[in-house]
């Protein structure tokens, strides 16, 4: 008989085994999802995960790999410091979509000033502060009011959203648009564009910012007080306030943390490959920063691994689309797997399976 | 007996060596949309497609399409046009508003590959924009809205402040006004194409404040079904016939029909002679069309309707023809003036008797 019992210890092991099998398992459960609709699972599961990398065309799917994980890493990032101490913030696409309006606002308000040095890192500093001041709207709630910072950082995404919808009417509306909504393209703006720094690599200042990001973190985390702090106060709160872990700063910082990340991202996407503020401008990297955070145990190579993945499964899913006629709810229904996956498998980490004889009559 | 098979393979593979340059011309002309919902929505987007198929069955094996549905406007939307000239996709339709900037970047790329793209104003040498005057078919729902409503209060979903839509609720407007002075218009404006719990909200909202007559700019039929439980409201369809809310609520429709103009360009690519066009067809050419007029409507308003919609596919009538004042009271268009296409492109104002604003 099987039966499930606590480890004294998580298991190291697995730590680092779970997201791979949960990988495993999804190609396998995927494949059978995709044989059910008809389709080749083996040759889908290439395309996902293999033709992007080293198919026929991969020299045009490589930098769009990079773009597309450069803000989930960013932002995934952020999240992690939060999601360690146990703060919760579920609105970084709130966080992101503030970050790009201030940003694209700094920007707009210079147009048609041509300087670089100038124009440039105010529209960063522009974007991690818009990220910021909203991420501080639930940190300060929490703080002050107690407030769940689960409900309210969430509910400010929609806030975010209205506010961009009223950004791409009025204030950042493009004079010479013609009466339609979306702000002049920032791709046409050189003071402002943030574009490939070698072109055709997809390698723009975003993923610079994130590549550096993994850096500083590794080093917080592993090498400083700071980082000490938030794993304690995630595992034990009590050690940690006796400890001298002030509880009510380290929330505001991880708040401000993940938040200035998530503005940052938003920005160097405005600024690049999106070039315009739209209704349409945010695609939910927030909420799917969310699950490579995880997926990348909150660890940041781990994120930067699990960031990349995750874009390999939106670039290939997409391909696969294209070439297999694969319904684009399937290849969603993969993404939201890793995670169902992940968790189911996180069991692993803290019990163990034992087999037990049958007790005696 | 063998010889003779022979002699017959000899004769069919002579006959392909000879036949075999205009068989590899034949190769299908691969054609891409990208489109901004799902192929299913009931609305916009299925029309894209089933005109899309009406397309590629017209041309039999001599074209194969490959789309794309729910494209994010965006990034994403070069993405996915890009993977589709790397599939060998020659002619690419874009069929949202949306897609605009990045078909041109796209285009500026691949200069041997033609774009279309919907409802937007910007062209390049490869790339034409193509719009259907459904303010034509406005001007027919206004009429009737104007005659049918019993409270003198329409209402009226507005999907995304852009021109289009603005034309269409001046055109429902002006036509309304002109049967039936009374009638005031109640303008919801939800900031999306389709999202059905909002658009049965919007209508619920507009039913509520007793408007017993509901327009929509959106595409799904949840106002249709919010008005059947109210009852004595009526809608018309959207992009789609929306038939199967007929004879009640549904009284007609616009229905987009964008084969015949998909049908004309491949054709131009296949024969060589596509060139960058702006096309802004309407009832005439057959882009707009008008649904069937329901038993619910009375004989001489259906006939009014038809012969406006039998007037203006002539060329007879112009929608927007003046004396029409702008929302301030200015005068926009003189006694007998027509707007000119310019002005309706981009046209970012209410006609006077509209209360409220345009969201900014």
């Amino acid at each position: 008989m099987l039966t499930l019992e606590k480890r004294p210890q998580p298991s190291q092991a697995w730590t680092y085994l779970a997201p791979l099998v949960a990988v495993v398992v999804t190609m396998i459960v995927g494949g059978a999802v995709f044989a059910m609709l008809g389709k080749p699972p083996l040759e889908s599961i290439r395309t996902i995960f293999w033709d992007p990398l080293f198919g026929e065309f991969a020299a045009f799917d490589r930098p769009e790999l990079v773009k597309k994980a450069g803000p989930l890493v960013l932002i995934a990032l952020g999240l992690s410091f939060g999601f360690r101490a146990g703060i919760w913030n579920i609105g970084a696409e709130g966080q992101y979509i503030m970050g790009a309006i201030f940003g694209a606002g700094i920007a707009l308000a210079f147009y048609p000033m041509e300087a670089r040095w100038l124009i440039f890192p105010l529209m960063i500093i522009a974007g991690m502060v818009g990220g910021m001041l909203w991420a501080m709207i639930p940190g300060l709630l929490k703080v002050k009011f107690k407030t769940n910072e689960i409900l309210v950082s969430l509910m400010l995404v929609y806030v975010a959203d209205f506010m961009l919808d009223s950004m791409s009417l009025g204030l950042l509306r493009n004079p010479e648009g013609h009466g339609f909504p979306g702000s002049r393209n920032l791709q046409q703006y050189a003071s402002a564009y943030n574009g490939d720094l070698i072109a055709g690599t997809g390698l723009h200042w975003g993923v610079i910012a994130a590549l550096f990001a993994v850096v500083v973190s590794y080093i917080a985390l592993s090498r400083h007080i700071f980082g000490f702090n938030v794993r304690l106060a995630g595992q034990s709160p009590r050690a940690a306030a006796f400890s001298g872990v002030n509880a009510n700063r380290l929330v505001l910082v991880c708040m401000g943390i993940s938040g200035a990340l998530a503005g940052a991202a938003g920005m160097f996407e405005v600024a690049g490959p999106s070039g315009q503020i739209l209704s349409s401008f945010n695609v939910g990297y927030g909420f799917t920063a969310i699950i490579v955070a995880f997926l990348g145990r909150l660890h940041p190579i781990g994120i930067l691994l699990a960031g990349c993945l995750m874009a390999l499964t939106y670039i290939g899913g997409e391909t696969a689309q294209l070439t297999l006629g694969l319904p684009r709810s399937a290849v969603q229904l993969f993404q939201g797997m890793l995670l169902f996956f992940l968790l189911a498998v996180d069991l692993f980490t803290n019990f163990r399976i034992r087999l037990t004889a049958k007790e005696a009559a | 007996m063998k010889r003779r098979t022979l002699l017959a393979t000899g004769t069919t593979a002579a006959m392909a060596a000879v036949l075999g340059a205009p068989l590899r011309a034949q190769e299908p002309l691969k054609v891409g949309f990208v489109y901004v919902g799902p192929i299913n929505d009931g609305g916009w987007t299925q029309h894209h497609h089933h005109s899309a198929k009406e397309m590629e069955e017209h041309f039999g094996g001599a074209v194969e399409l490959l789309y794309q549905e729910s494209v994010p406007e965006g990034p994403d939307a070069e993405r996915v046009m890009t993977q589709m000239v790397r599939q060998g996709c020659k002619l690419i339709f874009t069929t949202s508003f949306g897609y605009m900037d990045p078909t041109i970047n796209v285009a500026a790329r691949f200069p041997d590959v033609k774009f279309e793209h919907a409802t937007g104003y910007k062209t390049a040498e490869n790339v034409s924009a193509y719009s259907a005057r459904f303010y034509e078919g406005r001007a027919i729902q206004g009429t009737l809205a104007g005659r049918m409503t019993k409270s003198n209060k329409i209402g009226y979903i507005g999907s995304v402040p852009i021109p289009e839509v603005v034309r269409g609720i001046n055109s429902a407007f002006i036509h309304a006004r002109k049967v039936n002075p009374d009638v005031e218009f109640k303008i919801v404006w939800i900031f999306e194409w389709l999202n059905p719990a909002k658009e049965a909200d919007a209508a619920k909202v507009l039913i509520e404040q007793g408007c017993d007559v509901i327009l929509q700019h959106t595409d799904s039929t949840a106002p249709h079904a919010a008005a059947k439980e109210a009852g004595n409201v009526y809608t018309f369809g959207q992009a789609a016939d929306m038939a199967e809310f007929g004879p009640m609520p549904r009284i007609s429709s616009i229905i987009d029909n964008w084969a015949p103009y998909y049908i004309e360009r491949t054709q131009a690519v296949l024969d060589g002679t596509w060139t960058s066009v702006n096309t802004w067809d309407g009832i005439g050419a057959g882009m707009v069309g008008i649904g069937e007029i329901s038993s619910a409507v009375p004989e001489e308003y259906k006939a009014e309707a038809e012969a406006m919609r039998d007037a203006i596919a002539a060329g007879d009538y112009h929608p927007f023809t003046g004396p029409i004042n702008k929302q301030d009271g200015s005068p926009w268009l003189a006694e007998g003036d027509v707007a000119d296409d310019g002005t309706l492109a981009g046209l970012s104002f209410y006609v006077e008797g509209i209360e409220g604003d345009i969201p900014s």
